[in-house]
């Protein structure tokens, strides 16, 4: 942010060596922080990776490993999978476990991020996803969300790791024109 | 009685919020910023504001609720 007298922070004047833009982007999805930690910014990357990790893995406790699976079947449209998908590899066992269950096999890991078994008889005994519900009450739904803002904070730290630092420039300094037009005239 | 318990435990949920509104602030001004103290400063900032935000919103929702 640029300082009252108009010159710009200190961090501003950084020269940040992103190094290869789209292969720290991969990496940033593949692992947060693991972007920047590709291009040498280890601060931030560290940074990034315990507070998306922590608050990913806080949200799962939380529901028990189940508020992560995902499903696209009748009464069970996951949505919220693809918020959590930003957040890369911890959120990968799902697909897994959703490829066994439409096989018919058995889930592994004893059904950590596996898709509910029976949604179609809702509210029965025999519905998972409702005997869930009923297990971890609104813990169930604030898994759900903290696993999603992991994702979602992830997304920003993938832009961040592409494009460097999102500086706002306020409207004052934008409505300015360039020092070069000035030159000019 | 039954009442006040009935909120301080409902309040105690609110205590959910505090990892994520730290989380949240902390990567908002990480991505705005390179070096450490302008992230935390920006950090901080943010982490008022969603706290003020929020607290708004449950005075809001709280009179809502009384007056119903």
């Amino acid at each position: 942010m640029p300082t009252e007298d108009g010159t710009p922070a200190a961090d501003e004047m950084i020269e940040v060596d992103l190094r290869n833009p789209a292969v720290a982007a991969v990496w940033a999805w593949v692992c947060p922080g693991a972007g920047h930690i590709y291009q040498r910014r280890y601060s931030k990357g560290i940074l990034f990776m315990v507070c998306i990790l922590a608050t990913w893995f806080f949200g799962l406790s939380l529901g028990g490993g189940h508020v992560v699976y995902a499903s696209w079947k009748k009464n069970d449209h996951r949505w919220q999978y693809f918020c959590q998908l930003g957040v890369g590899t911890p959120a990968l066992p799902a697909i897994v476990q959703s490829q066994r269950a439409k096989k018919g096999q058995e889930p592994l890991m004893d059904g950590w991020m596996a898709p509910p078994r029976n949604v179609a008889n809702y509210e029965t005994p025999e519905d998972e996803l409702s005997q869930w519900h009923l297990e971890y009450h609104s813990f169930f739904e604030l898994g759900t969300l903290y696993t999603m803002i992991a994702g979602l904070l992830n997304v920003l730290v993938i832009y961040d790791a592409y494009a460097g630092p999102m500086v706002i420039i306020s409207e004052e300094e934008s409505d300015k024109p360039p020092p070069d037009n000035q030159d000019d005239s | 009685m039954i009442d006040l318990l009935a909120f301080v435990a409902d309040t105690n949920r609110l205590w959910y919020a505090l990892p994520l509104v730290v989380s949240v602030s902390l990567v908002y001004g990480a991505t705005r910023h390179e070096l450490m103290g302008p992230i935390l400063n920006n950090a901080f900032r943010a982490a008022v504001w969603i706290g003020g935000f929020m607290s708004i919103i449950f005075a809001v929702l709280m009179l809502i609720s009384w007056a119903v």
